[in-house]
């Protein structure tokens, strides 16, 4: 008997496992470039929890405040928190850490690149229909938690830059409308910035509490997909609603994936090695009276500043109850309004197109209009307010005076994401028509040529 | 380590190479995996890849331990990510040249399983079959599953006070407290110059709490123009005004000076955050940005020394607003 088949045998003998192990080993996965961006993004979160242990190993999760006498002269002898010192030193002192640190922090950055483009990916191919609505779900809940997790990660650094992130994050809670005052002074335990217990809170939160709730949960959107079996493009001639082709795990699929995520972990740890990313020690500690200009956000909060920035100053006032403060627009709503439009837009769009049925089979972005100029046209919105929300570094930079700008964003947020979706509709079906055109013509050049070959005959 | 990951290595090598060295193909009718022809250049390429990837792991090991290297991080980065970057590429060559390459179809699950439904919903439905209050027993169930989740829910609100919010309404200010600088050294009117910016705290107070801190700057008395509730805050043109944003709390940090366009010919406050514009002459109103309502004001007076001090509270609450923000006026904290 060979090793291999020893070893099979023993674990069978165990758990009586056989059968599912042979049909692990057999699954079918439907070959697409973009079917990777899904795997991409599950792997980033390997990297994540991996060089995330290796981070809470050294990482100080206290507010109290210490003076800072390590190796890094420009922060000797500053008051800072216990919190903001450690990630100082687990970037001066302790080896590889920085490396770890900025791995970890590009993790984050590629991660949520993925999930976005893999969302983009099922959304304009139409991969959220039945029977995969509650995969669907889960993966727009995963990218909501996901902002929470970054957010919470950078916050605990407590430097100038995530303090003032913290703050905001802060005052568009205090902005929910009549429990939100109620609501930061439950969690923060008092005004800001608080007695102290936000950060052990916080810090339990982005290393065990969140990346299980996203581990469980990315676990059932791989069962439900495993389950229902993967959608498909129409390649070939033998692939339909009712069959599935594609590569089986092993030996096909098993070398390629894992071969993909040691390429991300790859990239990953140059990344981290080679390019700085947030270099905390140059921003400085965090104090509530200090504030520094130019300030922005990673990327993928970048939308809410740009929704903070756009809102025109107000607060929504009844006599002397403040309904509605300013914040709730940009940092609450938009997102909220957003959010929304992802868990509901596949029960929308059954009601818009009265489609209802079984769907295995992929669409391209052409093949619905519809539905591509709506996407369009929502990731114009989100990628406009993102815009204007680095307005004042197109200050800086060119010269165009910020409130001009602001006004001109103001209007054009809500026209521009028309203009896309009406392009994109043009675009669609300009691109159907072509096909047909070239399709007309495939078919009367093989007439022709049929007509040609019985008349020689 | 080193040893045992060769170990792995040359294992994958075999497994992957595995059955492949007949060169003639025949069908073997008892094969699962079909059989294919083999390819020298992508096996010598792989293996190549192993080894290589494995002396970068090796180097970030060597890099790791010797310290007289330099840049100890981008060499580190360099060697672990080359590593995986090596390992990587023998595995997609093995996956893509060496093995089995075979597309199969499928049947995909049905859309549902009516008889398994109806058997599971039978089972259940059966199951009660014995009870014959069902709603009231029910009931019961659906009160104790409450009360659980009610039991196990309501300690959270030990977080944090709930109900309360007096705590936003305070400051450290009384009348007669001394501006002090970051150092604790007390502020004289003479220190303030006109076109600059001072941050300042309530005396003795904790500086990171949101009432205690101050933008503080000295303005020609004839451009003040200050409403007729605020008139007397300032103290011969000096002005202060809470530190923190009323938008979303972060610290004012820019003084736009001599002017601002939009105030022409006025300065102007301004917050770093969300470009939340406030013009110190008129009592901190909000001249463009998305704040919802002034800066706060403190009264100032200067003593006999010379010194600053607050004649009062703020006129408004500190921070960012809320439901209860235009409520009551802020006090000195108990």
């Amino acid at each position: 008997m060979s090793i291999t088949r020893k070893v099979v045998s023993a674990v069978d003998k165990r758990t009586a496992g056989a059968p599912l192990l042979r049909k692990t080993l057999r699954y079918l996965f439907p070959d697409h470039w973009s079917f990777l961006l899904g795997e991409v993004a599950l792997y980033a979160f390997m990297v994540l929890v991996a060089t995330g242990i290796y981070l809470t190993f050294f990482f100080v999760d206290s507010t109290h405040t210490v003076t800072y006498h390590g190796p890094y002269r420009p922060l000797q002898g500053q008051e800072m928190t216990e919190a903001y010192k450690s990630v100082v030193d687990i970037s001066t002192t302790v080896k590889a850490g920085l490396l770890i640190r900025q791995t970890h922090h590009w993790a984050a950055n590629i991660f949520l690149v993925a999930i976005i483009l893999h969302l983009c990916r099922v959304f304009f191919t139409g991969a959220y229909r039945k029977p995969r609505g509650l995969i669907w779900g889960i993966g727009v809940t995963m990218l909501t938690l996901s902002l929470l997790e970054a957010y919470m990660g950078y916050s605990l650094v407590d430097d100038l830059l995530s303090g003032m992130g913290l703050v905001i994050g802060y005052s568009v809670g205090m902005a929910i409308p009549f429990v939100g005052a109620n609501l930061m002074n439950w969690l923060f335990h008092g005004p800001y910035p608080g007695q102290h217990v936000l950060w052990p809170r916080m810090y339990i939160a982005h290393v065990l509490l969140f990346p299980i709730l996203i581990g469980m949960l990315l676990t059932a959107h791989l069962l439900l997909v495993a389950m229902r079996h993967h959608t498909q493009f129409k390649q070939r001639r033998a692939q339909s609603n009712h069959v599935v082709m594609g590569v089986p795990a092993w030996p096909g699929q098993a070398p390629r994936s894992l071969g993909l995520l040691l390429a991300v972990a790859g990239v990953l740890f140059l990344l981290g090695g080679l390019v700085q990313i947030n270099p905390i020690w140059q921003w400085g500690p965090y104090h509530t009276y200090v504030g520094t200009n130019g300030a922005q956000p990673d990327w993928y909060l970048g939308w809410l500043i740009g929704g903070l920035r756009l809102v025109p100053g107000f607060d929504l006032v009844i006599g002397k109850y403040t309904l509605v403060p300013n914040p709730f627009w940009g940092g609450a709503l938009f997102p909220l309004v957003v959010f929304g439009f992802l868990f509901f837009w596949p029960a929308l769009e059954r009601k818009l197109t009265g489609d209802d049925g079984w769907h295995n089979v992929l669409e391209r972005p052409r093949d619905n209009p519809l539905r591509t100029s709506v996407g369009i046209g929502m990731i114009t919105w989100v990628l406009l307010v993102f815009v204007a929300g680095s307005s004042d570094r197109v200050n800086l930079t060119f010269g165009i005076p910020y409130t001009a700008q602001i006004w001109f964003y103001r209007v054009f947020v809500f026209v521009g994401p028309l203009i896309a979706a009406l392009v994109a509709h043009r675009v669609c079906v300009e691109l159907q028509n072509m096909e047909r055109v070239e399709q007309d013509r495939h078919h009367a050049e093989a007439e022709a040529r049929l007509a040609a070959s019985r008349q020689s005959t | 380590m080193a040893k045992a990951k060769d170990a792995l290595l040359s294992g994958l090598v075999l497994l992957a190479s595995r059955g492949k060295r007949r060169r003639k193909v025949d069908e073997d009718p008892l094969r699962v995996v079909p059989d294919m022809d083999v390819s020298r250049g992508a096996e010598t390429r792989a293996i190549a890849l192993f080894f290589l990837s494995a002396l970068a792991f090796l180097a970030f090991v060597v890099v790791y331990a010797v310290d007289r290297i330099p840049h100890q991080t981008q060499f580190l980065g360099l060697a672990i990510g080359l590593g995986f970057i090596l390992f990587a590429a023998a595995l997609i060559v093995t996956g893509l040249r060496l093995v089995v390459t075979e597309e199969l179809v499928e049947e995909y699950p049905p859309q549902e399983h009516p008889g398994e439904v109806d058997l599971i919903a039978s089972s259940v439905e059966e199951a009660g079959s014995r009870l014959t209050r069902k709603r009231l027993f029910k009931l019961g169930l659906l009160a104790a599953g409450g009360g659980l989740a009610a039991a196990a829910i309501v300690p959270a609100a030990s977080f944090g006070p709930l109900l309360r919010v007096k705590e936003y309404f305070g400051t450290p200010w009384t009348r007669g407290r001394r501006l002090v600088d970051e150092d604790g050294k007390p502020y004289t009117a003479d220190d303030i110059e006109e076109k600059a910016f001072y941050t300042a705290f309530a005396e003795n107070a904790d500086k990171e709490e949101m009432g205690a801190s101050l933008v503080v700057v000295r303005l020609p008395p004839s451009t003040l123009d200050l409403p007729p509730e605020l008139q007397g805050y300032d103290a011969d043109g000096i002005v202060a005004y809470s530190k923190i944003c009323t938008h979303a709390g972060c610290a004012i940090a820019m003084y736009r000076v001599p002017t601002f366009a939009p105030d022409e010919p006025r300065p102007a406050l301004v917050c770093p955050c969300h470009y939340s514009t406030f013009d110190p002459a008129s009592g901190g109103t909000v001249t463009f940005g998305p704040a919802g309502r002034p800066l706060p004001m403190l009264p100032l007076t200067i003593d006999s020394r010379g010194f600053l001090r607050a004649k009062g509270n703020f006129n408004g609450a500190v921070g960012p607003s809320w439901w209860g923000v235009r409520n009551r006026k802020p006090e000195p904290q108990s």
